[in-house]
């Protein structure tokens, strides 16, 4: 196991840089946009990612709620962090392509409102976990997760429903893609995925040692001799 | 092509940032540890 993790990640890192090339050098220009829509192969696979661990934070959350297991707060607090950075990521990448294109950084538009609501819903709950000190915040962060999570197909569904300035879905909405396009952009969001459970990985084993850690100094404060007034 | 190059440099900024803050909470929890064992 302990050999597995350098190995995972460079085969991540090698994965990673040949998406890249694809993504920069590869991939066909694009007719109308030019160069600047291969912003398209880290922006699509980032908000994949990121919906894919809120949907595992998701799962995580009703299972904590059920069962009480500290596994699955461990795996809920990884992947709300770890989901954070991705959607972040959507949120600078978005507007960089927006402004060449639309002319303008940001609109008020269903997709990008409830894209960033879904951020400040995580950012809110990992503050939650951060700065609380209640025995209760895993409960309260597990019930405010199954609320967040509902974001999430309103998010992804937002353009199918509602009429809104963000482009139609390139995959299952009708919309068409150049099947090279399509290829780099399944590769690129699976070295996104291989980089996100490696970062997971190694939160969780921070988040599992730091609780361990929390334990052994709460022990030691109590089995400490107290001195006598 | 100047959009394009900085929307690629800021997810990457932002990766590496992240794991910067995982690299500085290992190295505090360490030292914690070894606090611990003295």
């Amino acid at each position: 196991m302990k050999r597995a993790f350098p190995i995972f990640a460079v085969l991540t890192a090698l994965l990673l840089s040949y998406a890249l090339y694809e993504a920069l050098v590869a991939a066909p220009t694009e007719k109308t946009m030019g160069d600047v829509q291969r912003i398209f192969y880290y922006h699509v696979p980032s908000a994949w990612t990121a919906f894919l661990l809120f949907l595992i934070n998701f799962v995580a959350s009703v299972v904590y709620l059920i069962r009480r297991s500290h596994t699955a707060d461990i795996v809920a607090v990884v992947t709300a962090e770890v989901g954070v950075v991705f959607c972040t990521v959507v949120l600078v990448t978005g507007p960089l392509w927006a402004r060449p294109v639309w002319g303008i950084w940001w609109t008020w538009d269903v997709r990008l409102t409830s894209t960033l609501v879904l951020w400040l819903i995580y950012v809110s709950y990992l503050m939650l976990r951060r700065f609380s000190t209640s025995s209760q915040t895993p409960l309260l962060a597990a019930a405010l997760a199954v609320f967040g999570a509902l974001d999430v197909p309103l998010v992804y569904f937002s353009i199918w429903i509602f009429r809104t300035q963000h482009p139609q879905p390139v995959i299952g909405g009708g919309g068409s893609i150049d099947p090279r396009m399509l290829h780099i952009l399944l590769l690129n969001w699976v070295a996104f995925l291989c980089f996100a459970a490696l970062i997971c990985w190694s939160r969780y084993r921070l988040e599992r040692l730091r609780r361990e850690v929390e334990e052994t100094q709460a022990l030691e404060s109590l089995l400490e001799p107290r001195s006598l007034r | 092509m100047t959009f394009l190059y900085v929307a690629y440099a800021a997810t990457w900024i932002i990766h590496i940032t992240y794991l910067g803050t995982l690299v500085q909470r290992y190295k505090r929890l360490q030292r914690e540890i070894e606090a611990l064992q003295k």
